[in-house]
């Protein structure tokens, strides 16, 4: 069957995090998933686009691409954005790092994204944006 | 998101509603602080999640926000009403252990 694919770009504001996870679970639907999966994707999906609005234009309004295929029972998404970018990806990713303690970020984001999907891969540099990719097997078998 | 609450029995009781992220806590933020700080003559503080349709981490960060301030007053935090939408969120980050389950 022909994999399935949709593109989805959208300024960095703040409303749009519901709008994104919105969508994405719209497109995941195809695949049957659980509540329980289909949750884990919408908090995996709004936590990298948080990111984007928050760290990578934190200054300014930017744009956040989702690209996303169905390809069997697995899910493939990938988020972009031209922001600031991560100086030191290991260091971001840790549980609790954070670079913004006093505005009460929990510093969880990644480990969410990590634990929440099946595979999480971080691709940044300083300057240079931000590109994130994950992917969420669907499992066929509900018992 | 939206926040009730009520103070009975000496435990002040706070419900949320609706989704939890980013966008959303920002509101509440401070409607929670002024109820928390305008009662602190309860013995109990209990966050009730169970109207909370989503969460993500913005809501770990605003419950511990508000712990820390809770915990200035020596009284101590529960939550009550986990879901689907919160229960895996809150264990990853450890919540339960310095916030327990009623």
């Amino acid at each position: 069957m022909e994999n399935n694919r949709m593109t989805l770009t959208f300024k960095s504001l703040s409303e749009n995090e519901s709008f994104a996870r919105g969508v994405i679970s719209c497109f995941a639907l195809k695949l049957n998933p659980s509540l329980s999966e289909l949750s884990d994707i919408k908090t995996a999906v709004s936590e990298a686009v948080t990111n984007c609005i928050v760290h990578g234009y934190s200054d300014k309004i930017g744009i956040i691409t989702i690209d996303s295929e169905i390809e069997d029972n697995v899910l493939h998404i990938n988020i972009s954005d031209d922001g600031v970018g991560i100086e030191d990806v290991e260091k971001a990713t840790q549980p609790f790092f954070t670079t913004k303690p006093d505005d009460e970020r929990s510093g969880m984001g990644f480990t969410i994204m990590k634990s929440f999907m099946d595979d999480v891969v971080v691709k940044s540099e300083k300057g240079s944006g931000t590109k994130i990719y994950m992917k969420k097997i669907i499992k066929t078998d509900k018992n | 998101m939206n926040i009730k609450f009520k103070n009975q029995l000496e435990t002040l009781t706070l419900y949320v509603y609706g989704e939890l992220d980013e966008y959303s806590s920002s509101n509440v933020k401070n409607i929670m602080d002024k109820v928390i700080l305008s009662n602190t003559n309860c013995k109990k503080v209990v966050f009730d999640l169970s109207g909370v349709t989503f969460m993500d981490s913005t809501g770990i960060g605003l419950l511990i926000g508000r712990y820390k301030i809770v915990k200035k007053f020596n009284i101590p935090v529960y939550i009550s009403g986990t879901t689907l939408a919160t229960e895996k969120v809150l264990q990853l980050a450890g919540i339960f252990s310095i916030m327990p389950k009623l």
